[in-house]
């Protein structure tokens, strides 16, 4: 069944040389968007993250919490830290705390989970990224447009993974 | 020759060999009887999984398909595991180690190496997929295909994911040590068929697949039992990669392989160029594996450099391999549809193709979704930046449905119409049905795949129970539109699993009821035209180029064009899309 020629190895044609051509032009393009980006784009998937121990990063969050607080929303304080480091905590089934930020400002999202993995989903904005646990992962965050905002869980965390929403508010 | 052969203890003359042979009248092959069997050991555990992945897909479609929403929320996420274990795993590792025997023993008209070995690999594979399918009923392991730690599953998930990564790494020892056989016994002349030559690369991939899946899933079963305190998670998505995305792989390498096969037993193609198609494949060898990190773009941990050479392999030079063959495929039978008459303007062979033979519409079906689908989704969304605006939204799931359903499900259903009278020697039922499945199964994919991705680019979680969040703390208003977007996804799915349904009813139906027979043919409903001048196998036909005259591909350059200005849409649409997020880096 179709075993090929003896001489497999002959030259290509011109079909084929062209469509190899234009296939590895597009070929370099698509690897060259992802640097051009990187230095060009406002938009980067951070770089920077930080070992962390889970209880240490509870302590990170619940002391900032309390140095922010400006009031309570569904048992959760209602945080609004000046521009600089932020924390936001991942647990099931829970984002901790809601965060109030300004438009325009630039903070230092630090982002962790304290048990299972979890994945950062703003909306409706569709920024996604990933909570690990033992992982600090920093994110400069830059809003450019305010209101309510939603933060779901898009990592299955065990079966109580849809009841994982939380709130973030941008003002003006 | 002979006395060089038998110096070798384990290498057999003719006179020594005891390998029941049968010569198949329809291809003049010879079978080894007991690959045969194995074959078809193999290929029934592939479609009984297939037949429990379907139905854990129809109770899924119908609860995320918000206005009909069946499940609990716990069987769900149980279905969830056991769907992508089934599906992902039993179904398609099973049909490819039943198409790596018939690659390397049949189609080499060689004996199959120590059937006893193939049996055992066959067991454990089994117990495997078994002990997986029984905890996760149990409730015991709810814990999502991926099973990402520290979500822990009762030690019986890892260790059936063990067994049945043993018996496919022993399966794939199995082909490679009948290919060496073979050529040492000489029993094919020459190179290897170019669908050979890609299951060769099948078989390489799954090498490397299964050792990173054991290195991922042995200390999970340690950490399991209390043995191991603990285990990083970020390390353990790197491994779980290794596996689960070569996994996939391993399935284009198989895929493209039967895109070959079907190729030629429904037009009576053969590759115009083998350099240019086994370049590809060597492509995908040397580069496709890196895609691992696709899943792990917006993780901490790891550096922009790390994550953007290995997303686009290298320099999308695995891409490079798909868009060779993207042209390869359709250009060979394009040449020999020509060959045999139509060859008027630029897209009558296209016209006259033989639409109604089943392997050939599943070969374009699975082409063209495959393709314009799942390759040019999967592209954009494992680009490092867009995958922020991507990352576990029911894009992903749509993605790879378009390729591993609608590509590699497809082409293996197609193939299968086919095995049933070579292999199984019985005639194939209900043919007007199977004339029809790939046309019902294809179409309910595509809405599947576009009913996922829109409701992904709306915001809406893959994964999930509840996009309506109706229990959750927090109120979430993801736009109204996705509920028209699951609507159509879960109407797809519906017309997908009839699709299913009648592939099953129409092997189920040849199997137990159709006539004995020998097969005396290879195509089932149209048999293809004489070819007007050459096309025949190795010989001066090959020397012919195809740069002009009436049966040069034009139409298939067209085409490929047309493809590519799509492909640039979508993914500048994209980049167009993430310049208009927040600032973030
Ligand atoms: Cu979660």
């Amino acid at each position: 069944m179709i075993a090929p020629p003896a001489v497999w190895w002959r030259p290509l044609g011109r079909y084929e040389r062209s469509w190899l051509t234009i296939a590895l032009v597009w070929c370099l393009f698509l690897t060259a968007m992802m640097p051009l980006w990187f230095f060009l784009g406002r938009q980067n998937v951070p770089a920077t993250s930080y070992r962390v121990a889970p209880a240490h990063y509870q302590k990170l969050v619940t002391d900032f919490a309390q140095k922010y607080q400006v009031g309570t929303e569904n048992d959760l304080p209602i945080v609004a830290p000046p521009p600089g480091d932020v924390y936001l905590l991942a647990k099931a089934w829970q984002w901790y705390p809601v965060l109030k930020l300004k438009k325009g400002e630039t903070y230092r999202l630090h982002l962790s989970s304290v048990d299972f993995q979890h994945g950062f989903s703003l909306q409706p904005i569709n920024l996604n990224l990933m909570a690990l646990p033992g992982y600090d992962y920093v994110i400069r965050l830059t809003p450019t447009s305010s209101g309510e905002f939603s933060l779901i869980c898009n990592e299955y965390c065990f079966i109580g993974h849809h009841l994982m929403t939380g709130k973030l508010v941008v003002t003006d | 020759m002979a006395t060089a052969v038998t110096a070798v203890p384990w290498l057999r003359t003719e006179e020594q060999d005891k390998t029941v042979f049968r010569t198949c009248p329809a291809t003049g092959l010879k079978v080894d009887v007991a690959a045969e069997r194995l074959i078809i050991a193999n290929a029934v555990a592939a479609v009984v999984f297939l037949l429990i992945g379907g139905v854990y897909a129809l109770l899924m479609s119908l609860t995320r398909w918000q206005a009909v929403h069946l499940l609990p929320a716990n069987w769900f996420y149980r279905s969830l595991t056991a769907h992508g274990f089934d599906m992902l795993v039993a179904w398609i590792v099973f049909f490819e180690v039943a198409g790596l025997y018939f690659g390397g023993a049949i189609m080499l008209n060689a004996r199959l190496v120590q059937p006893r070995l193939a049996w055992l690999a066959f067991a454990l594979m089994l117990t495997g997929a078994l002990m997986v399918n029984v905890i996760v009923l149990m409730g015991e392991a709810d814990v999502a295909f991926t099973a990402y730690v520290p979500l822990k599953a009762h030690p019986t998930f890892y260790l059936g994911y063990i067994l049945f990564a043993v018996g496919a790494l022993l399966a794939v020892g199995l082909f490679f040590a009948t290919w060496v056989v073979a050529r040492a016994e000489r029993r094919y002349t020459g190179s290897v068929p170019l669908v050979v030559y890609g299951l060769l690369t099948a078989g390489v991939l799954a090498v490397y697949t299964v050792i990173s899946g054991a290195i991922a899933f042995i200390p999970a079963f340690f950490w399991s039992l209390g043995w191991m305190e603990t285990y990083d998670a970020g390390f353990y998505r790197n491994l779980f990669w290794g596996f689960g995305h070569p996994a996939q792989q391993v399935n284009l390498a198989a895929m493209v392989s039967v895109w070959y096969l079907l190729a030629a037993i429904t037009t009576g193609a053969k590759p115009l160029n083998e350099k240019f198609s086994r370049l590809a494949f060597v492509l995908y060898l040397l580069f496709i594996n890196l895609g691992s990190v696709h899943h792990l773009l917006v993780d901490p941990g790891l550096s922009f450099a790390y994550k953007v050479t290995n997303t686009s392999y290298g320099m999308y030079l695995a891409v490079l391999g798909s868009l060779i063959h993207a042209f390869s495929i359709p250009a060979a039978f394009e040449v020999a549809l020509r060959r045999q008459g139509y060859s008027r303007g630029l897209f009558e062979w296209l016209r006259k193709a033989p639409w109604r033979e089943p392997g050939f519409a599943a070969l374009a079906l699975s082409l063209i979704l495959f393709g314009w689908m799942g390759g040019v989704t999967g592209v954009t969304i494992g680009t490092e930046q867009l995958n922020l605006a991507v990352h576990n939204t029911l894009r992903v799931p749509g993605h790879f449905h378009a390729t591993v359903v609608s590509g590699t499900t497809l082409a293996f259903m197609g193939l299968t119409y086919y095995v049933i009278p070579l292999i199984f020697r019985r005639e194939l039922k209900l043919k007007s049905w199977a004339t029809l499945q790939p046309y019902v199964f294809g179409g309910g994919m595509a809405l599947v795949s576009i009913g996922m991705i829109a409701s992904g680019i709306l915001g809406a979680p893959r994964r999930h129970w509840d996009v309506t969040f109706a229990q959750a703390p927090f109120q979430v208003a993801l736009p109204g539109t996705i509920h028209l977007t699951l609507a159509i996804f879960g109407i797809g799915a519906l017309i997908a699993i009839v699709g299913g349904a009648m592939y099953l009813t129409v092997v189920l139906a040849s199997v137990f009821l159709g006539k004995r027979q020998e097969a005396s043919q290879l195509q089932l409903v149209v048999v293809p035209a004489p070819m007007v001048a050459g096309n025949g196998h190795a010989g001066e036909a090959d020397a012919e180029n195809h740069d002009s005259g009436p049966y040069a591909p034009r139409g298939t350059f067209i085409i490929v064009l047309v493809f590519l200005a799509f492909f640039a849409t979508y993914y500048l649409a994209n980049w167009w899309l993430l310049g208009r997020l927040w600032g973030v880096g």
